[in-house]
């Protein structure tokens, strides 16, 4: 199938699916915490984009409400407490040095071709154009995973945790058109406590170790010290 | 079906109850009373199934049959003894100045949030509302774990929250690619209902359920505490209060492990090469091993128990993984044994911790000099965890050697090997624990062992004699996940 003859809608899908990867890409690479945030919150604004889009060409009213949660959660909410947290930590001046980025960057290429391989044998039933969606939000859940490995900031966590479900949300509204109606409130529902109780850590770290380095957090392991 | 209403709804008053007024005094005696009521509604429940069979609430939200409703059971009646336990145990923390008021409000909040969504994974019909309210449950164990606040509690929690939220979001991707099956097939809004996906299982698409169980078994598995995704599990133990470690070790990985086989029970059905059961067997097997070997070096007593958590979630996912009817009717009861054990023996840690004022196996001693009922209970508790008869557990594991040695007999040494390590880890730190002279000045604490006495008589009961409407209630259940019965 040639992409010419798909319709706007499904042209419109696969350049946003290349967009959210995109993002998730850059977030890897980026070691200050509020382009990290900033970065994030354009992934959100790309989530809510592409779902409000899915709304309107599949004549699908629910899909808006999602979107409108997507808009105030992952673009306002999450990236607005973070970003609060980093200024108070007086973070935003450190420039935190990757180790080995080439590395890292390399790795994210190739968990992209993994998903592409975990996911090519629902080829058969369906259209190019969805395995090529369903490849990107695992990439993106994967990418988000690789990012948590390797930044060592308790804000890089969160933001890869965040992404983590901007990823599986992208599967959801691309894939299926959404999940039903009370799934979708109750994962939005889970998304906010989890939010929440991230601020609450920030809160807690700070006072028992005062940093938000996740290398501190060390003591209980079972190696014999 | 008011009955199942009544189970999620008196839960959630307990929430915002507590969430008011948990810092009074006797609210550990109201605590006991409302999971009393609990645990009488889900008997009622238990009896309408018996007597009618399979229940559908009228908007398929929910669905009631002999596989979840004895679990349901099992979690109120462990929630109940816990609390009975919790009630004295809190009161002593809190004179030691461990807590204060706010953060026991917040412990009675989320005990009865954590059984609200407990109840909602068993009871729903729905896999996506199982995904919501399974991470749910660790959002609300979450701040209990840091309950007391130390920076190693805090570890423990941030650990905890980072690797099952990132380990259930693979479950949710799996869920997603199962609903992606499902709408080729059925209509939007009700294609994730579990009753409509095990109608139309043999339709469904075998590859696409292939690899969504892949996933939902790693997401789920997190939470089971299959290795090596295990590593949040001891940490969580040790560090929060004690009877959190209880509830958690009792229902969550059960609850968990439940999860995992209703998904499977739906892959099997439409692909017919056993791969969910190798997969099963593969991570049971080795977290069974792992497990094992590790408690050898253990010096933290709850991180101990912890450990032989994993090791016979491991045994139970290995034994649902075989299949057939033997073997699921061994985990079953390994499921009800192993939850009732396990959170006996995390009431009597707690205690002799408290007597000993650590929990570090080095300085607890002279047990059963100090408080002869601390000390009898634990070194019963880990007699019957261990395997031995005429515990419930040995009835379980016997099952389990049987149904592998008819299946995969070159397996049988592996468990047989695993066994025997956990027991000598087992034994190596209990012994000097409970017998052996008293150290200076250590007193007795206020204790409640009624929650041990009562469960380890009931493990002993079932090792004995399963009484008849249970066992017909496991091969009911056992005809539902494996497609025959027992016996």
């Amino acid at each position: 199938m040639n992409i010419e003859q798909t319709d706007f809608y499904t042209q419109a899908i696969l350049s946003m699916a290349a967009l959210v990867g995109l993002t998730s890409f850059l977030m890897l690479g980026q070691g200050r915490l509020l382009r990290l945030i900033f970065v994030f919150a354009l992934q959100g604004l790309l989530l809510t984009l592409t779902t409000a889009l899915a709304a309107y060409s599949l004549d699908n009213p629910h899909l808006y409400i999602s979107a409108a949660l997507t808009l105030v959660l992952k673009v306002l909410f999450v990236p607005w407490m973070l970003r609060r947290e980093v200024l108070l930590m007086n973070m935003h001046r450190d420039v935190q040095a990757l180790a080995n980025k080439t590395t890292v960057m390399l790795g994210g290429a190739s968990l992209m071709v993994f998903s592409y391989y975990v996911l090519h044998p629902i080829v058969q039933t369906t259209s190019p154009v969805m395995l090529n969606a369903l490849a990107v939000s695992l990439s993106v859940v994967l990418l988000g995973m690789l990012l948590m490995i390797s930044h060592r900031q308790a804000v890089a966590h969160v933001v890869g945790f965040m992404s983590i479900e901007n990823g599986l949300f992208f599967a959801a509204i691309v894939a299926t058109k959404g999940m039903p109606m009370v799934v979708e409130l109750g994962v939005a529902f889970d998304v906010l406590v989890a939010a929440v109780l991230f601020g609450i850590f920030f809160l807690h770290i700070r006072t028992s170790i005062d940093s938000l380095d996740v290398d501190l957090l060390n003591r209980l392991n079972e190696v014999d010290k | 079906m008011i009955a199942a209403y009544l189970v999620l709804l008196i839960p959630f008053i307990g929430i915002v109850f507590f969430a008011i007024a948990g810092h009074k005094t006797d609210m550990g005696k109201f605590n006991i009373w409302l999971n009393a009521v609990c645990l009488l509604a889900t008997v009622w429940l238990a009896v309408n199934v018996l007597n009618i069979g399979t229940i559908l609430s009228p908007n398929k939200a929910f669905l009631i049959d002999p596989f979840n409703v004895y679990l349901i059971v099992l979690t109120a009646f462990v929630g109940f003894t816990t609390s009975i336990f919790s009630s004295p145990y809190m009161a002593h923390e809190k004179e030691l100045g461990k807590l204060t008021d706010n953060r026991l409000k917040l412990y009675y909040s989320m005990y009865q949030g954590f059984m609200l969504a407990m109840y909602l994974v068993l009871t729903t019909n729905n896999m996506g509302i199982m995904w919501v309210a399974m991470e749910g449950a660790t959002l609300a164990t979450v701040l209990l774990v840091s309950l007391y606040r130390t920076p190693e509690s805090i570890e423990a929690a941030w650990k905890y929250f980072i690797l099952c939220g990132v380990g259930i979001a693979q479950a949710l991707f799996g869920t997603i690619l199962l609903y992606y099956a499902a709408v080729q097939i059925g209509d939007g809004e009700n294609a994730l209902l579990w009753s409509v996906l095990y109608e139309n299982a043999a339709h469904l698409n075998p590859e696409i359920l292939q690899i969504a169980f892949v996933f939902l078994l790693i997401g789920y598995g997190t939470k089971i505490g299959l290795v090596p995704l295990h590593n949040w599990l001891p940490d969580a133990h040790s560090e929060g209060p004690t009877p959190m470690s209880a509830v958690l070790s009792g229902l969550l990985l059960n609850d968990a492990l439940y999860a995992v086989v209703r998904n499977k029970m739906l892959v099997d059905g439409a692909s017919h090469n056993n791969m969910a059961g190798y997969l099963m067997m593969g991570f049971g097997l080795l977290s069974f091993l792992v497990g094992a070997l590790f408690l050898h070096r253990q010096k933290d007593i709850k991180r101990l128990f912890s450990y032989s958590s994993i090791e016979h979630m491991g045994m139970m996912t290995f034994a649902f993984g075989i299949g057939g009817p033997m073997a699921t009717f061994a985990a079953l009861l390994h499921m009800t044994v192993h939850s009732l054990t396990k959170s006996a023996i995390f009431v009597t840690v707690g205690h002799a911790s408290q007597v000993a004022g650590s929990q570090s196996m080095g300085k607890i001693r002279g047990l059963i000099k100090t408080q002869p009922k601390v000390g009898w209970g634990l070194l019963i508790g880990t007699i019957a965890i261990a395997g031995f008869p005429p515990f419930g557990v040995f009835t379980s594991e016997f099952l389990v050697l049987l149904a592998t040695m008819h299946g995969y007999p070159w397996l049988a040494p592996l468990l047989l090997l695993g066994i025997g390590i956990a027991f000598a880890g087992l034994f190596r730190h209990i012994q000097p624990m409970v017998y052996g002279d008293k150290p200076e000045g250590q007193l007795p604490v206020k204790a409640n062992l009624w929650p041990v006495i009562i469960h380890l008589g009931l493990v002993l009961w079932l090792g004995l004699a399963i009484p008849s409407f249970l066992a017909h209630w496991f091969s009911q259940a056992t005809l539902l996940i494996s497609g025959s019965t027992p016996l």
